[in-house]
């Protein structure tokens, strides 16, 4: 765990000081709020439409996260450092995905408020802890196939499309999960607490893919 | 224990696709001693020293580290291992301090080793600008920082005096020059001074090994033929 803290921290310090990543997806996010609202040439918009908007907008600016996630492994050297490391390469999956997971999470803080100033009708408020709850899963299984994804593609030549390409499909399910427990949130008097049944495909396919990444990892690193 | 080699290769091969790197490349190095890789570009030396330093898995032969057998047993050698590649493996965008402190978290190494390090290479006074505005000669020397800071035993050094000025190659013998007290692996493409610092010689030419030997056997006509 030691070893996985210290990647984090290096690249939390390198966000930090290059600011490269969060505010692209950020500022993507942005763009296509406004997109939205005038493609759909409405004031606002609530429900299963809402949450379809709020989902699919978060997923493709986080597919800009996980194209980024290993640019300067890859380009400074630093998976070659890692592997010289005697520590259990999980290490970097796990900082790895806790970066993407921390990445997602400042992302949703700025854009979740922009969505419903710009597009959101029904007020956030009631909703707020189980949206937090459900973008949280969410999150988990973004950052795990993200990162599962930005291994096999770090070291392809067409690594700018393998993101989008194998990692798209595979979070299917998580998409149609979160945009399924989050619909009941963004209605006009909703209950504020998400479907349990949705909650629970989310939790499964984040430990079933979990179990996958930390059984697969070590081989992606392999030459 | 004390006989068993730092270094045996037997039969090494290592391809790239259709193009072999390595071929049949066999060699033993003692500890403590200083064997120097030589070739012209894209004889193997580099690929060599990735399969050393456990970074790429050899197709086929046998290779032991301080008798543990690689790739099975590369986990218990990686931390007695020290890689000065052509890349300084820095992030430009942290401090040589920073750098060096996430290497020293990786290797389990105490903190004052860096900032020990940082003296004893020049470095203190450049530690905290961004690596990415150092001279390539400075990041050279906080990449052997990088190198030896968890102390390893065996040193695998790829053009370890490119861009440092005489003064800096100075600062740098206690580290990685024989003083070192390491077993050393130098890649080098000026064979005179290779040789000067050597033990014994592997020369290869397109992967092939044409010259094993030691470093005081070695002919002016090998050196020619190995860099015709």
């Amino acid at each position: 765990m030691k070893a996985a803290a210290a990647v984090l921290r290096k690249d939390l310090l390198l966000e930090l000081r290059t600011l490269e990543t969060v505010p692209a997806m950020v500022l993507f996010s942005l763009a296509t709020f406004v997109i939205f609202h005038f493609a759909l040439n409405r004031e606002t918009i609530e429900g299963q439409l809402a949450a379809g908007v709020l989902t699919a907008t978060l997923l493709f600016a986080g597919m800009l996260g996980i194209n980024r996630l290993f640019v300067a492994e890859r380009e400074q050297g630093g998976f070659d450092a890692f592997l010289l490391a005697p520590v259990d390469r999980t290490a970097l999956l796990i900082a790895k995905a806790s970066a993407l997971f921390a990445f997602l999470a400042v992302l949703e803080v700025i854009a979740v408020p922009a969505f419903a100033v710009l597009l959101l009708g029904p007020p956030l408020g009631p909703s707020l802890l189980g949206l937090i709850a459900v973008l949280g899963l969410a999150d988990l299984a973004l950052a795990v196939i993200g990162t599962l994804v930005s291994a096999i593609a770090v070291h392809t030549r067409a690594r700018d499309l393998i993101g989008p390409v194998i990692g798209l499909p595979l979070l299917i399910p998580a998409l149609i999960a979160t945009a399924r427990a989050i619909g009941p949130l963004l209605r006009t008097h909703a209950s504020g607490s998400p479907p349990g049944k949705w909650l629970a495909v989310l939790a499964l396919y984040d430990l079933v893919f979990a179990l996958l990444a930390y059984g697969l990892f070590d081989f992606l690193l392999e030459d | 224990m004390a006989d068993t080699p730092a270094i045996e290769l037997r039969g090494l091969t290592r391809h790239f696709g259709e193009r072999t790197a390595l071929r049949d490349v066999s060699v033993s190095v003692p500890a403590g001693a200083t064997l120097a890789v030589l070739g012209r570009n894209g004889a193997g030396k580099s690929t060599l020293l990735r399969i050393l330093a456990t970074l790429l898995r050899p197709h086929g032969g046998e290779i032991a580290l301080f008798g543990e057998s690689l790739p099975r047993r590369a986990f218990a050698v990686r931390g007695r291992l020290g890689l000065l590649a052509h890349e300084p493996l820095l992030y430009g965008d942290l401090t040589p301090r920073e750098n060096l402190r996430y290497h020293a978290s990786l290797h389990a190494v105490e903190r004052e080793r860096v900032e020990a390090l940082l003296g004893a290479v020049g470095m203190e006074p450049y530690g905290d600008e961004p690596v990415r505005l150092l001279s390539r000669g400075m990041v050279q020397r906080i990449a052997v920082c990088r190198a030896v800071l968890h102390r390893p035993a065996l040193l695998l050094l790829d053009e370890p005096r490119a861009n440092l000025d005489p003064a800096a190659s100075d600062l740098l013998e206690p580290l990685i020059g024989r003083a070192s007290g390491c077993t050393r692996v130098i890649t080098s493409h000026d064979p005179r001074a290779a040789l000067a610092e050597a033990d014994q010689v592997l020369g290869l030419k397109a992967g092939r090994p044409l010259i094993v030997s030691g470093a005081r056997e070695i002919a002016d006509a090998q050196l020619s033929e190995l860099y015709q």
